[in-house]
Parts: C-alpha cells; structure tokens; sequence
C-alpha cells in the first residue's frame, strides 16, 4: 500500500535533509509544475484529481484556487494554515516536524498556480519542534534558489514566511486566521466577499491546510488518476487518521480514504484497552457529531460520515470508553469552545456559556429534566446560518448527538442527583 | 521603552508585512520573550513603535491566551486539559503538580520558581497527557514522571 505523505517520515529520526529529500525524488513536482506546466494547468489538474481540503471542511483544492482571479497586477498570497487546534487532533504536527520540505515543495507549486508572490505559515505557537524544522527546511530551500527570486531560473518568485501565532482556536478558521496575520483580533470575517477575492491585506489569497498543501507535489509527479486510485471510495487520496483515548495503540496512520472505522479502530489501534468498553467515538475531532457501535463499518471519507449524521473533520477519533462519563465528557469539550469563543456572534458567546452551566450542574447532580430541552434548544440557536463561522455549530455537533445517544445517561444524572461514574 | 534590541527584532518582523501594525502580535510575543510578560506601559510603547492607538494594541493583547498581561513565574508550566488529555487522566497530573507546587490554574509560586495554567488540546493525544513548560514538550505523564521533569526547572 502507497503512503505518499509519510513515506519519509521516521518521529525517531530527525527530518530528511534537502539533499537527502531531493535524492528520494522530492522536489520533483516543482520542476515539472514550474518548467512544463502553466499555472492554469496546475489548478486544473488538482481540480481534476478532486483533493478535497484536509483542514476538516472538505472543500474541493483545485475549485478554491480557481475562484482566485487570474490578472497579474495585484499581490497575491498563499497562506497556509497550520494552527492545528482541534481537539484530539494531531495529524499536520506528524506531517510539519516529519517532513517540512514536502509541504514547502507543495506550497511553492500551489503559490505558482495561483501566482502568488508571498506565502505565509501560519503556525500554532506550541508546534515548537515543528517551527524549529520548517525554519531550517525554508533556509535551505533559498539557499538551493527553490525559494526567492527567479525559482530555478523559472522567473517565478517566492517569499515565504512563518508567523508562530500567539493561542486562540478561532485562528485555524480562515477568515480569523487572516485577521491574525494583519496583527489583528482573530475575528471571522463576513462572507462574501471569499478570501480568494479579498483575503489577507485585501487582496487574493488561498488558505490551504498542511495535509493539503503537503499532497500538491505527489500529484503533480504522478496525475490525478494515481491520486484517485489511491483511495477506496470515489474521493481521491490517502488520510491521516488517528485514535486516542483508552485504546491499546493510540496513533496515527496514513490510510486509503474509505477504510472503516473498525478497521482503524480494531486493527491499526489494537482495540479498546483490556478492561474498557466502547461507547462511541468522534471521528474528526471535537466538533463533529459522535458515531456509535452502530457506525463501525462506516468509511472514513467526507460523504459517507457526513451521510450517517456526522463529519470525517479531521480524521482523527476520540474514543469514549465506559469508564469516562458522557456528561464529563461533553462538559470538557463545550468548556473549551466556551473559553475558545471569539465573543463575536450572540449564539455562541452567550450560548455556550449556558450550556457548560447546564452541564456542569448535571455533572454535579444539580440537573433538572427541563436543562435537557435547555440544551437542545442550544443546539437549534447555534445551529449553521446563525453565527459568522463554523465555531458554534461544530460546538453544537457532539453536543446534539451526545444528548441523543447517551440520553439515559444524562437522565440517570438527574434522577440520581449525581455522577454515576463518580463514587 | 522598547529596548534596540527589541525594537530591532520588531523592525525585522515589520519586514513580513506590508504595514507595520501587521506586526502587532510578533511584536507582543518579542516584548513578552525579553521581559516575561506585557505590561501597560509596554502595550503603549509597542503602539507608538507600530503606529497604532494603545487600545488597538490593548484590544489585540487580550485577545491572545499566550500573551501575559499579568507577571508569570520564571516558568510556566502549561498542563494541557484537551479531551483526550482528559480521558487520560490530566486531572490526576494537576492535582499532583498542584499539591506539590501549593498552586492552582492561574497562580504563581511565592518563590516565583512556576505559574501553572491551563492549555488547550497540545495536538499530542495519542502520547496523553502531555505538558509544555516554557518551550518544551512533554508526554505520557505520570506522576513519577512529573517529578523528575518538575525537578530540571530551577
């Protein structure tokens, strides 16, 4: 089985080397996509090999950097977006401090496509190891002439830059994203206007994932009919997925897109630890909605998770086990999107904070029954369209499907005025 | 005052950007890095360094949860409270770290040797539950563990 995005990186060994990448065929892609290939071209063979955003939303590479308007006399910029935040996600740090020249290979020939001249990473601060690698992998890359002026001796430019960010979730969300990076609050901004017409400074920009950007070089070597056939299901590719939680082997694995979830679950992290049962899971991090046993043999691949009443996201899996209560559990997660708010948008500033109240009390044995309907009603407020960005509704994800799969467990809260996992 | 070297390190990262106030958060965590946190007078000098009014400065300062507002001890241990970190057993980690230190989440120790605060998911779940103190990472903790690693940070 081909692992393209992993295939060179070894967590125990530092990172390859420029040289040593560019003698395992690295760097290749950009070659080609510079030397024989025109921007438009390139846009539309990613168009083409149908890569679908790896940052969790799933939206298609190629038609993204299309909506970017091809006149040449404005500044451009590629940014990408590395502020892996998501919690119990850790996939892009696995791809940064394992092989930082793959995603810049990736990120020169994404800039060249939609003609940017500047490129930012936009890192999250705690990635320090990853930072520390990405900036010894830029150097090197100009002072080999593959990033700068006149990339090898193409006419093409390149400045790229790392700004290390300084905390806030809301910051891997697009627009806030480029707020940040213009020194400001990461506030999300009103859409339309999209980022590829008006973004960072107000001008073109795209904003692309690591994993993303990290796959650019492989399918300009191989095509888009290698990339399709890599995958199980008709979105093309690999994935990084992970498990954490009370499983044997919690980690991470790049796999086909379309292998199971019990696949992942069972065989690559060995199974729940002896002693723990299974009660469910978030597939692609905390926003997204829980999936039961029920859901096992379901494919990880954005429709058909979204198809059983969730979202792939990032791919990887939280597990709830027996032994951590569903309450507690959810009163973490809604914690974290409460503290994470940017306070903008009334539903998630004022709504979020009601409901770790609400959860709190019935983790404590203080719930009422009516808290319930409280908490669905929660839910329908941060429901999508009412709110700038995707904050409050992915908070509402394992919020609506925890009230409805674990519901005897909130009730058995309530009616025994306490925590049953507590003693 | 922002001292040259300060202003010096800002200036580089003016560079990056089209207009300095673009700057504002790299400026933030330079000041931060040479004098452990931002105070107010700090915030001012950074405003008239990047041309910027102090509130805007303020506004942005307040907004980040790794820019101190408040003084911090020489180190900051980050205890990370993510899910995954709770479901395996971060809770047990901060209740140790807190008896030993005699500090909870937001405080610092009378000797100013560690502030302890709270940290969203460290990207670090499937090695849980991890810490950073200052810049470096650390996983798989135990108590034991805790300890020794406590230890190196005088």
């Amino acid at each position: 089985m081909e692992r393209p995005l992993t295939q060179h990186i070894d967590p125990k060994k530092a990172p390859l080397t420029l040289k040593e990448y560019q003698q395992a065929g690295g760097y290749a892609g950009v070659q080609k996509a510079l030397k024989e290939m025109t921007p438009a071209e390139v846009t539309n063979l990613v168009k083409t090999s149908n890569l679908l955003g790896r940052g969790g939303a799933g939206f298609p590479t190629g038609v993204k950097w299309s909506l970017v308007p091809t006149e040449h006399d404005t500044p451009k910029y590629l940014v990408c977006n590395a502020d892996e935040m998501e919690p119990g996600t850790f996939k892009d740090r696995y791809l940064l401090e394992g092989n930082p020249h793959q995603l810049i290979a990736g990120m020169i020939i994404a800039a060249y496509a939609i003609q940017a001249q500047t490129a930012y990473i936009f890192l999250r601060w705690a990635y320090k190891k990853a930072e520390f690698e990405l900036r010894k992998a830029i150097d090197e890359a100009y002072a080999a002439g593959l990033l700068g002026k006149n990339i090898l001796g193409t006419g093409f430019n390149l400045e790229l830059n790392v700004h290390s960010s300084a905390g806030r979730y809301i910051c891997g969300e697009e627009t806030a994203l480029l707020n940040s990076l213009e020194g400001k609050r990461a506030i999300p901004r009103s859409k339309p206007p999209f980022p590829a017409i008006s973004g960072l400074f107000g001008k073109p920009t795209v904003v692309n994932n690591v994993e993303t950007l990290c796959w650019i070089s492989h399918i300009v070597e191989n095509g888009a009919d290698w990339f399709k056939s890599l995958s199980l299901t008709e979105t093309g590719g690999t994935k990084l997925f992970g498990v954490s939680g009370k499983v044997k082997k919690p980690g991470l694995w790049e796999l086909p897109l379309g292998t199971t979830i019990r696949e992942i679950l069972e065989e690559h992290a060995g199974g729940m630890l002896d002693g723990y049962g299974f009660r469910g899971l978030l597939p692609g991090g905390a926003s997204t909605d829980f999936l039961i046993e029920e859901h096992l043999d379901v494919k990880m691949d954005f429709g058909t998770v979204a198809a059983v009443g969730s979202r792939m996201g990032t791919g990887t899996m939280i597990i709830l086990d027996d032994k951590t209560c569903p309450v507690a559990f959810l009163h973490n997660i809604e914690k974290f999107f409460a503290l994470e708010s940017c306070g903008f948008c009334t539903p998630c500033r004022e709504g979020l904070p009601w409901v770790v109240k609400i959860l709190e009390a019935i983790e404590n044995g203080n719930g009422r029954m009516e808290h319930l309907d409280i908490l669905k009603q929660q839910t329908r407020y941060m429901a999508p369209g009412n709110t700038f960005c995707a904050h409050a509704p992915g908070a509402a994800e394992p919020l609506q499907s925890g009230l409805n799969y674990f519901h005897d467990d909130f009730v058995s809260h309530i009616n025994g005025k306490k925590c049953p996992w507590k003693s | 005052m922002l001292s040259e070297e300060e202003k010096k390190e800002i200036q580089k990262e003016i560079g990056q950007y089209p207009y300095p106030s673009a700057a504002c958060i790299d400026a933030l965590k330079i000041v931060q890095h040479h004098r452990g946190w931002v105070s107010n007078d700090s915030v001012k000098d950074i405003a008239q360094f990047l041309n910027m009014s102090n509130e805007e400065v303020e506004g942005v300062a307040t907004f980040y949860s790794r820019i101190y507002r408040k003084p911090v001890g020489r180190n900051v241990i980050l205890l990370c409270d993510g899910i995954s970190c709770m479901i395996m057993g971060y809770e047990s980690i901060y209740e140790h770290i807190s008896k030993k230190l005699g500090i909870r989440f937001g405080q610092t120790t009378a000797d100013n040797r560690f502030t302890i605060l709270p940290i969203s998911c460290l990207g670090d779940c499937d090695h849980a539950p991890s810490m950073m103190i200052n810049n470096d990472h650390f996983n798989q903790l135990t108590v034991e563990k805790v300890d020794t690693i406590l230890d190196n940070y005088k």
